[in-house]
């Protein structure tokens, strides 16, 4: 098995278990859901349009139900000792990182295509905006890269809950403005080259920590 | 290490490590006299002013503590064993605790001359993000289940946190197109006097010293705490 088929075994493992417990996707589904809707309570009716709202509520709420997926992808291994076994695959870690990152990415990016049509008919948009197409995956990547090195992080921890999000949402921060404002833009009929200095701060924080993930991503999992 | 400490607790001999202090000492003194009594008033703020010789020393120290956490997060993870990880740790320690001198000193000093307290200006956002961040990192220490575990994803954090100054700039100043103008960071040497340079030269030098003296004081501290914990009965 080359370097490649191992990563898309470890994801195919983990779609496999999510196909039949329906443990990670259904859950945050409902959980964002429910955020859209209590949401509404945090703002006075009609204080606020719901263009400007809408950006800001949406990644808030994609970013607390991509920690509760990062969390369950990653500690699900910890079940049965799992992860020892993952670990004595005679591959690098960086192996489990790169898969566990691209599981947590699938999950949430399905459970986003379920909740931005939800989002629009709730917050009354007329339309989707096209650029929706690339911001989305791309500030989903940024967050579950991160989110994944840190659920195996703070894994190691007592208050392992509480470490995830107090880690977490600092260094996401240019991810969720570049986020925020590049939806904002698309959302304010804004064409491509609005929304392109965001895209390319994403792409950015993509790569810088996917490259600096890989390389100490050993030293966070070894037992 | 541990052991020139409780040499010298025993039979006190004069260190280098106490010339330094008392250098320090020394200095310290001298560099609050230049700041509060022998720089002249500046014209535009008046004396808020010298919060600056304050403010801008101290920002650097945080930097830098938090760089020399990068440092020697990268060669904790390349070498292991005890030793880098404790100049991290007290780095981080020391940058926490100096970024909030800066927070702090720059909310007072922006109250009078901008009007406002805070503004989610670039530098601002991107200095409370590192405070957080590197709170994060203590957190990450004191929350973990044993030390040398604690050690290596400690130097993660401290890695991650660094790596994302320069992304966190960026995307802030992006954001923030009505930024104030940089009157202190940008143009300053266009009108500090000799005085005001020599002054903020002095407490620079100053503060770096004190940074250094206190990083190894918390190091040789930290060497104290483990000796004596090994030497605790379970």
């Amino acid at each position: 098995m080359n370097y490649w088929r191992a990563i898309a075994a470890i994801v195919k493992k983990d779609l496999l278990v999510e196909v039949r417990g329906k443990e990670v996707v259904l859950a945050v589904t409902f959980f964002v859901l429910l955020m859209v809707f209590t949401f509404n309570f945090a703002f006075r009716p009609g204080a606020i349009p719901n263009e400007i709202m809408t950006p800001g509520v949406l990644w808030f709420t994609f970013l607390f139900a991509g920690m509760l997926s990062f969390q369950r992808v990653v500690n699900s291994e910890q079940e049965n000792g799992c992860l020892d076994g993952l670990m004595l695959c005679p591959y690098g870690r960086d192996v489990i990182f790169i898969a566990k990152t691209i599981s947590s990415f699938v999950f949430v990016m399905i459970v986003e295509a379920i909740a931005i049509p939800i989002f629009a008919v709730v917050f009354n948009l007329s339309a989707i905006p096209i650029q929706l197409i690339l911001i989305v995956p791309v500030a989903t990547l940024g967050i579950a890269i991160v989110g994944t090195f840190l659920s195996a992080l703070s894994m190691n921890t007592r208050l392992r809950e509480v470490m995830l999000p107090v880690l977490m949402i600092p260094l996401v921060v240019p991810a969720v403005i570049g986020a925020v404002e590049s939806t904002g833009d698309a959302f304010d009929g804004a064409g491509w080259s609005a929304v392109q200095p965001w895209i390319y701060v994403l792409i950015i924080f993509d790569i810088v920590f996917l490259v600096v993930g890989f390389l100490t991503f050993e030293h966070v999992l070894e037992e | 290490m541990a052991n020139t400490i409780s040499a010298r607790s025993g039979g006190r001999r004069f260190g280098w490590m106490d010339g330094l202090f008392a250098l320090t000492t020394v200095l310290m003194v001298v560099n609050f006299y230049l700041i509060f009594l022998w720089v002249p008033k500046e014209a535009v703020q008046g004396n808020v002013q010298r919060i600056f010789y304050l403010h801008l020393p101290v920002a650097w120290i945080a930097y830098l503590a938090f760089f020399l956490v990068f440092i020697f997060s990268i060669l904790h993870l390349r070498k292991r064993g005890r030793r880098w990880d404790k100049w991290a740790y007290s780095s981080a320690e020391l940058g926490v605790v100096f970024t909030s001198v800066t927070i702090v000193s720059g909310i007072i000093w922006a109250k009078p001359i901008f009007g406002v307290w805070w503004t989610w200006d670039a530098r601002l956002t991107t200095t409370a993000l590192l405070w957080l961040i590197y709170i994060g990192y203590l957190m990450v220490g004191a929350y973990s289940e044993s030390a040398e575990k604690s050690s290596r994803l400690r130097a993660a954090v401290g890695i991650l946190g660094f790596v994302v100054v320069p992304i966190n700039y960026l995307s802030v100043y992006l954001w923030d197109t009505v930024h104030v103008e940089p009157i202190i960071g940008g143009g300053e040497e266009s009108f500090l006097s000799s005085e005001m340079y020599t002054t903020l030269m002095f407490s620079l030098f100053t503060f770096t010293l004190l940074f250094f003296v206190l990083l190894k004081v918390r190091v040789m501290l930290r060497s104290n705490e483990e000796a004596t914990a090994t030497l605790a009965p379970d």
